[in-house]
């Protein structure tokens, strides 16, 4: 392992942290300095993501690497303990890339409203950019954390700069005006708020309780995963099966409400649909991520019976979760709520393929968290570009965009087409694997969840033709075209959907080692396939099996 | 006949004692925190007598932040002479416990007190009149409100500074009570620090009628729970034959051995331990504001000044709670498996009721006031634990609560309109805009409160609950954390208030305090974050302070 005397990981999380301060120290007069400083915290913060990337030797043998060890709270027997795998370095490579486009889309989004009054005091800009800053920070240690209190305390924390942006900032698109939108925005941030507080409240019994149970049994309490986790492997730590599956619900709840899965998703279309498109965006493609990653990272690894015990029941959700998100979506008025309930469906697929316990299911799900990352951003942030033109969310309100503002439309039409995973884009891989991985265990929750990919091209495919074709409407006619701010936005993340989805192999390279060490550590191996492997691309669309092949040449 | 045997040794037993009277032995040194407080008191009172009116202020100012000072000092010098660990020995021919616990919660209150004195010292929030700056005490206490006789002493701006040395009289109360060692202590201990807590109650400035309502309140409320501490103490001298925490505690757990005959028919009749043991309880809880026996609190809290509530909540609440420690850690180990039940369910409808009627709170004092009753449901989770990690993790979550507290408390006196204090809710709209920093610090309190990590509510929570779990308590702890999330409803609820509703054209104003609250506010903040981010060393030193001498 390369020992570093810098500690890379602690620097990465720090930046953005002390970034989020100096942003909002910087005087109420220069907002545009504050944005300027932003974004660049935002691009060191990227720079460090991608010495750790670099440093990561996938194949080594240990399970963190990079680690960094002090200790904090001895009462508690809670250590700083950092580290990453395979798929924390995809995971804070996506929060790194995606936050400076975030910064850069929302660069108008807090600016006072004209004709306000002066108020010194009140500095809405760099509050903005700070509390973004700031979730970057505890987003990115939470992936780094291997310590259980250490990730919970950030897992928790966030939520309250969070709160502070959905309720605070509104795309002043509200069809009844700023107060009524207001009302609705500070009611979807206590509901997103009170939503994951109860969850993490939750969790915090199992974590009390976790703690309870090793300091039981190892003599001293630890919240060290790895040492959990070699405890386990050696005897020396025995869960009763029901302390283990009420340990697990406790976890699992948590980060049920996170991710989102069904029942527990109803506050993501609120938040969502209120927040401005740069905070939907760090909500669905970096926040709730975090829920997905600790399934696999905390509930797979302490609780692997537990977790096996409840995989029928999980799977059942997570194919509610697809195919209700999908029927939601289509039946949406507001584009950005149809934006959120695709991505209920597709955090359905993501859970899905963690717990069909099989390495391509898992992988495919690591890689599926990265690619929605990135799909969803592209496609919300241009959302959020044609809804600052019209001042309006509502898809009825367009029509004919292509041509007056082709650009805008062309973009969103790829942002779209990842969405609905056409192969050739990055998250076609993604959901192919998950439906491989599921389908060689469980086969008929393979097929069923097959459907969510045609509900997933029906919900696309006719927003972009509400939206973007058929005649100019009139308010539609004078709406200018993408700008150079706002292109440099979107362009690298086309460009990202493209190249990964012809050449995944740097992501699963890194992924795939710590895929399989997770699986180890649950003790599942992959099932022998009963079928042809290559027939089981018939069972998804016409083209797949070209694809399939290139995916095996990939690995 | 046995009747006659009995009355006749007594007188017997009476007559031959003064020879066996031993002469009392003090030691000085050891209660000199208390001393030094109570001293204190009696010279503030001379002060007041002697001095002219315009140096009163200064002097006992000065005289009140020193004593505290030099109190917490002998704490520290006491703690570091090592009588919190292996010289811990029972002081004052057994009255007092000089002790870990005791040094700690000592150290605890006299820090909150001189805090405190910043806030009660505090003349700038409201407006002055004739030239003199005025405090939150009324101009004349004596004065029938709304009579003549006050309204020509508000309007001369009078200021009276009676409140230093009742203050000073609470506090040394407050330090004999966690530190009582027999029964008879305790009570007088609990009388020396409510009496002067009833006077500072009805002493508010502005809204005196409901400021010596809630006086009236407390003090007949009040005197109920002491008489009840005292009836259980009378029926536990009738069982044990003594007042002292080990005597009772040795009949406990051995049964009588030596049956004075003047109470042959009582001594080991477990239905007086039983019963006493309940009264005293009822007594303490009281104090301490669990429910059922919390409906004193939001009234008082509301009426009382708002400096009065703070130093209320806070130090009231860690003596109330070390008193309780020391009653069931001491004298009633060995009833464990009767209290813990009943504790059990006092905890649960604490935390929950607390939580729970919160929610419908609309004046900012009352809804601490809830919250307060809610937190204590969260104490006696730790104290449940009857563990050394339950005694120390109650002592860390009154130590990391009462500061937040007391700032909380603090940033309430800062936001006023016309009337005073602005303390119906609906006027905090929208305060995040007119002045973040106010709004900023006092959020920082609530998410505390609220137990939101990297705040010295999550590590205190964290700890009593850790307790609570590791001694099976496992269904309270999810219970508090059920309770946790109901209370963080209520603090966002606020949070949200501040922050994102439009400010009223006619809401209050913040007015900018003296260097005093501002000490006050930033002790709060820095205690609040230090706690939450680094909390180990008070962890061990509560750590090292969890054990009782008995």
């Amino acid at each position: 392992m390369a020992d570093l005397s810098f500690p890379l990981l602690t620097a990465t999380a720090a930046v953005p942290a002390v970034g989020a301060i100096a942003t909002a120290a910087v005087p109420a007069a220069k907002r545009t300095a504050a944005k300027w400083l932003a974004l660049l915290c935002s691009l060191a913060t990227l720079g460090l993501a991608l010495v750790i990337a670099f440093r990561f030797r996938p194949g080594a043998k240990e399970p963190f690497q990079l680690t960094e060890s002090h200790a904090w709270i001895r009462d508690f027997g809670v250590r700083y303990d950092l580290g990453v795998d395979g798929i924390a370095v995809a995971l804070i490579a996506l929060t790194a890339l995606l936050i400076p486009f975030v910064i850069l889309a929302g660069w108008h989004d807090a600016d006072p409203l004209e004709g306000a009054t002066p108020n010194h005091r009140w500095r809405p800009t760099q509050g903005f950019f700070a509390l973004i800053l700031a979730v970057e920070a505890m987003v990115v240690i939470s992936f780094e954390a291997t310590d259980v209190f250490l990730f919970y305390i950030f897992f928790e924390a966030m939520l309250i700069p969070m709160y502070f942006l959905i309720g605070g900032f509104g795309d002043r698109a509200g069809p009844h005006g700023e107060e009524q939108a207001a009302t609705q925005r500070s009611y979807a941030a206590v509901k997103f708020l009170l939503y994951n507080l109860v969850g993490g409240l939750i969790m915090l019994a199992a974590v009390i309780g976790l703690y309870a149970v090793t300091a039981h049994q190892l003599g001293a309490g630890t919240f060290s995963l790895q040492q959990i986790v070699e405890a386990r492997a050696s005897g020396q730590l025995t869960l009763g099966t029901g302390t283990e599956r009420l340990l697990f619900l406790g976890f699992f709840f948590a980060f049920a409400v996170k991710a989102p899965l069904w029942p527990l998703h109803t506050w993501l279309p609120n938040a969502m649909g209120e927040a401005t498109s740069p905070v939907a965006v760090l909500i669905t493609a970096v926040v709730d991520k975090v829920g997905t990653f600790a399934m696999l990272r905390f509930c797979l690894q302490l609780f692997p019976a537990a977790s096996s015990w409840a995989t029928p029941v999980i799977l059942v959700l997570a194919l509610i979760s697809i195919v209700y998100g999908a029927l939601l979506a289509v039946g949406q008025r507001d584009i950005k709520r149809l934006i959120a309930y695709a991505s209920i469906s597709h955090f359905g697929f993501i859970i899905l393929g963690i717990f069909a316990m099989t390495s391509q299911g898992q992988g495919g799900a690591t890689l599926y968290m990265v690619n929605h990352g990135i799909s969803t951003a592209a496609l919300m942030l241009v959302a959020g570009f044609l809804i600052s033109r019209r001042g309006s969310r509502l898809i009825a309100d367009y029509g004919g965009v292509q041509k007056v503002a082709p650009v805008l439309a062309g973009t969103f039409l790829v942002g779209g087409l990842a969405t609905l995973s056409l192969p050739g884009l990055a998250p076609f891989i993604s959901e192919f694997l998950v439906l491989v991985g599921t389908f060689s265990r469980y086969p008929a929750i393979g097929v069923i969840a097959t459907f969510g990919i045609v509900l997933a091209a029906l919900y696309v495919l006719v927003l972009y033709q509400r939206t973007m074709t058929g005649p100019v409407k009139a308010e539609v006619g004078g709406m200018h075209d993408l700008k150079v701010r706002e292109l440099v936005v979107v362009a690298p993340l086309i460009a990202l959907l493209l190249f990964l989805g012809v050449y995944p192999k740097p992501l699963t390279d890194i992924v795939n080692p710590a895929v399989g060490h997770t699986l180890s550590v649950v003790d599942k191996k992959d099932p022998k396939p009963t079928v042809q492997v290559n027939a089981v691309p018939g069972h998804g669309r016409p083209g797949q099996a070209v694809r399939d092949q290139d995916v095996e040449a990939a690995k | 006949m046995s009747s006659v045997a009995s009355v006749h040794s007594l007188w017997t037993v009476a007559a031959g004692a003064p020879d066996r009277i031993p002469a009392p032995r003090i030691e000085y040194a050891q209660l000199s925190p208390t001393l030094i407080v109570l001293g204190a008191a009696v010279v503030g009172i001379v002060i007041e007598a002697f001095l002219p009116r315009r140096s009163r202020y200064y002097a006992q100012l000065l005289l009140s932040v020193v004593s505290l000072a030099a109190a917490f000092a002998a704490v520290i010098g006491l703690a570091a002479g090592g009588f919190g660990s292996s010289k811990a020995h029972l002081a004052a021919m057994g009255a007092i416990a000089v002790d870990g616990p005791a040094l700690f919660l000592q150290g605890t209150i006299l820090l909150v007190s001189l805090i405190a004195v910043f806030t009660f010292a505090e003349r700038r929030l409201d407006p002055a009149a004739h030239g003199n700056r005025v405090d939150s005490f009324a101009a004349q206490p004596a004065a029938v409100p709304g009579g003549t006789a006050e309204q020509a002493a508000v309007k001369a701006g009078f200021t009276t500074t009676e409140v230093f040395p009742i203050l000073l009289f609470a506090v040394g109360g407050m330090l004999i009570f966690p530190a009582a060692n027999d029964l008879l202590t305790l009570f007088i201990a609990l009388e020396v620090f409510s009496l002067p807590l009833y006077i500072l109650c009805a002493l508010a400035r502005r809204q005196r009628l409901l400021s010596q309502e809630s006086a009236v309140k407390y003090f007949l409320l009040g005197a109920f729970s002491s008489a009840f501490l005292l009836f259980g103490v009378a029926l536990l001298y009738g069982y044990a034959g003594t007042v002292t925490y080990a005597g009772i505690a040795e009949v406990v757990s051995d049964g009588a051995k030596q049956i004075d005959p003047a109470l042959a028919g009582t001594m080991g009749n477990d239905a007086l331990l039983l019963i006493g043991g309940a009264l005293l309880l009822m007594g303490l809880l009281f104090k301490v504001g669990a429910v059922p026996f919390h409906m004193w609190t939001p009234d008082v809290y509301q009426g009382a000044p708002t400096p009065v509530t703070g130093f209320m909540a806070a130090a009231t609440k860690v003596a109330a709670f070390g008193a309780l420690l020391r009653l069931l850690y001491v004298v009633l180990p060995g009833m464990r498996w009767d209290w813990r039940p009943v504790m059990w369910g006092v905890a649960i409808i604490t935390m929950l009721g607390g939580a729970i009627i919160a929610i419908t709170q609309t004046d900012i004092k009352r809804l601490l006031a809830y919250s307060s009753i809610a937190h204590a449901g969260f104490i006696l989770a730790g104290v449940i634990a009857a563990s050394r990690d339950g005694i120390s993790s109650v002592l860390f979550y009154l130590a990391a609560y009462s500061f937040v507290t007391l700032g909380a408390f603090a940033v309430v006196t800062l936001v006023r309109d016309a009337g005073g204090e602005a303390t119906h809710l609906s006027k905090w709209a929208g305060l995040g805009r007119r002045s973040p920093l106010v709004a900023a610090v006092f959020a920082v309190f609530l998410l505390a409160f609220a137990g939101i990590p990297l705040t010295s509510g999550f590590a205190g929570k964290f700890a009593v609950f850790k307790a609570a779990a590791e001694s099976g308590a496992g269904w309270l702890v999810v219970v508090g954390v059920i309770s946790s999330a109901i209370a963080a409803f209520f603090y966002i609820r606020v949070i949200v208030l501040m922050f994102f509703s439009e400010p009223k054209t006619d809401g209050p104003t913040v007015a900018v305090p003296s260097a005093l609250t501002s000490t006050a506010i930033a002790v709060g903040v820095a205690a609040t974050l230090v706690l939450g981010l680094a909390p180990q060393y008070f962890l061990d030193l509560a750590g090292q302070a969890g054990v009782f001498i008995r």
